[in-house]
């Protein structure tokens, strides 16, 4: 398949805006992704055309709308190659549905029972777990990290026991790149008896999770970061692990019978489905993954990486860099600070000459505070940047040392 | 003032040489700003009667802004800083300092400019 990313470019209507009078350079794909104009359509078809609530009503625009949310489910599953679709559930992002994993844990866990997160980890896939520990007595291990921006495996041997219940970390670092050696944790982790719940937030924009083969218990993402709607996401869980969850919110639909003396679940997915949910969220999401696929995701992994070793190298050329996260192993995101400058000056500077990249802690303070830092500069690069952004960015940077020495 | 952003900018960096700098002893956590990406630090005197701020950032562009609040506000009247009209920040360029992301901590640093003010008047 031809990678014309020219072509792709035109598909993304804000591309093409001005910020601060110059050409917009986006590289903040770690905080969030632009959305090509299908995925923007789709979002006004579904509110112009087929809106209704759904698997509530027998009237026909309920029936069609239910039709287009199912078949996104489908598409989600069939993405992830989840063994079945009643294991896929539709949330509101990855921060839900840690949140929803960590809270039935935090009801089953028992005192002395231990849950291992990584140093690497966003703040959402460590406050969760503090509150499951606080409320079940349970105790927070931590697998530590190492300089080049990789966790300890070792250490990671060396944690793991029969009292762990459930190891909670990140298939790549959003702060760093790194990509986690996430296959043989689960292997390891399964040994023990313990679940893994796997943060995907950051690697389904670069990569095709394939959960079967992962063998991961859950796996979480966030519909935004891959060319979908804010306020979506999935949740992927086991069906031996959802039907031992207890409920997460109550309310409609997730019941299958409501009186006062005592109230029935539904089945899955719709145990955790509570409420009217983002029917055009949902339906939309699966209109980026059809996107996503028909770009290839061949195509998508070799461009990135091109971007990556050409920013890294236009980079390390430039005086008093310092990188963060030098894995041999990494997604297309760089984090990096100039020697003796603070880095929101730097990124302060750089916006008005209109590249857009996040500076400060990313969620990690942890990472943070093991580097001894109180953030980065991080550029995070998608399949519709260009190497004449980098230049730009380059060239930009250059200006910002000027102005701060 | 100034049309272009750079010019704006180097006056920003070049006021922040001159901020009058905050005694060490007074570098602690209490006397942080909350709200700000980078670390600033305001301590407030009351000297014959007036309000005298010293201040320091670990970054240059916040240096800058607190310089010039600084400049505007210390060696007032307390009562005089309490009630003082902020549009000048407008004015002078500096919007989007005021939007409420967590990036500055220009409206923080305003807030706690005044809430000084209100503590020293009382005193």
């Amino acid at each position: 398949m031809n990678f014309d990313i020219y072509k792709i470019r035109e598909d993304f209507p804000i591309l093409s805006q001005q910020v601060n009078g110059k050409p917009l350079v986006y590289f903040d794909n770690g905080a969030t992704a632009q959305k090509p104009k299908a995925v923007i359509d789709a979002e006004v078809k579904y509110y112009s055309e087929i809106n209704a609530n759904i698997h509530r009503g027998v009237h026909h625009l309920s029936q069609v709308a239910t039709d287009a949310y199912e078949e996104a489910r489908l598409k989600v599953q069939k993405h992830i190659n989840a063994p079945n679709s009643f294991e896929i559930l539709f949330t509101s992002g990855t921060t839900f549905g840690i949140n929803l994993v960590a809270n039935g844990f935090g009801q089953m866990l028992k005192p002395g029972d231990e849950v291992i997160v990584s140093h690497l980890e966003h703040h959402s896939n460590i406050v969760p777990w503090q509150f499951a520990c606080e409320r079940s007595g349970a105790v927070l291990k931590v697998i530590p990290m190492l300089q080049d921006g990789t966790l300890d495996m070792e250490a990671y041997d060396a944690l793991l026991s029969e009292r762990t219940r459930i190891v909670a970390v990140n298939h790549i670092s959003n702060a760093l790149g790194t990509i986690n050696p996430v296959k043989s944790m689960i292997e390891k982790a399964h040994k023990v008896g313990a679940a893994v719940l796997i943060d995907g937030a950051q690697a389904v924009p670069h990569l095709k999770p394939d959960v079967q083969d992962l063998d991961c218990d859950f796996y979480v993402f966030s519909g935004h970061k891959i060319c979908g709607p804010t306020g979506t996401g999935v949740l992927y869980g086991k069906e031996k692990w959802l039907n031992q969850l207890p409920p997460y919110q109550g309310g409609g639909e997730m019941i299958k019978e409501v009186t006062f003396e005592k109230t029935t679940y539904a089945c899955l997915p719709h145990k955790f489905e509570a409420g009217t949910p983002n029917i055009a969220g949902g339906i939309v999401l699966g209109v980026a993954i059809d996107y996503l696929n028909a770009v290839g995701f061949d195509n998508i992994a070799a461009y990135e990486r091109e971007l990556l070793d050409y920013a890294t190298e236009r980079l390390s050329s430039l005086e008093g860099i310092e990188f963060y996260g030098t894995a041999g192993e990494k997604a297309s995101v760089i984090s990096f600070n100039f020697k003796g400058l603070h880095p929101y000056d730097v990124g302060a500077i750089i916006d008005k000459l209109g590249i857009a990249v996040r500076t400060g802690h990313h969620c990690a303070q942890p990472i943070m505070n093991f580097y001894g830092i109180p953030g980065t500069i991080r550029a995070s690069f998608s399949f519709y940047n260009t190497k004449e952004e980098i230049d730009r960015m380059i060239e930009a940077l250059k200006k910002a040392q000027q102005m701060l020495s | 003032m100034f049309d272009d952003w750079m010019e704006r900018y180097e006056y920003i960096i070049e006021l922040g040489k001159s901020l009058p700098l905050i005694e060490d002893q007074y570098k602690k956590e209490e006397n942080l700003i909350k709200g700000c990406q980078s670390q600033v630090w305001l301590h407030a005197e009351k000297q014959n009667g007036k309000i005298i701020f010293t201040a320091d950032s670990d970054a240059i562009l916040t240096k800058g802004i607190i310089a010039i609040l600084i400049r505007t506000f210390s060696n007032q009247d307390p009562a005089e800083v309490m009630n003082a009209d902020t549009s000048f920040v407008d004015e002078i360029g500096l919007k989007e300092h005021l939007s409420p992301t967590r990036a500055n901590g220009l409206v923080s640093m305003i807030k706690q400019i005044k809430l000084y003010a209100i503590a020293l008047q009382a005193n």
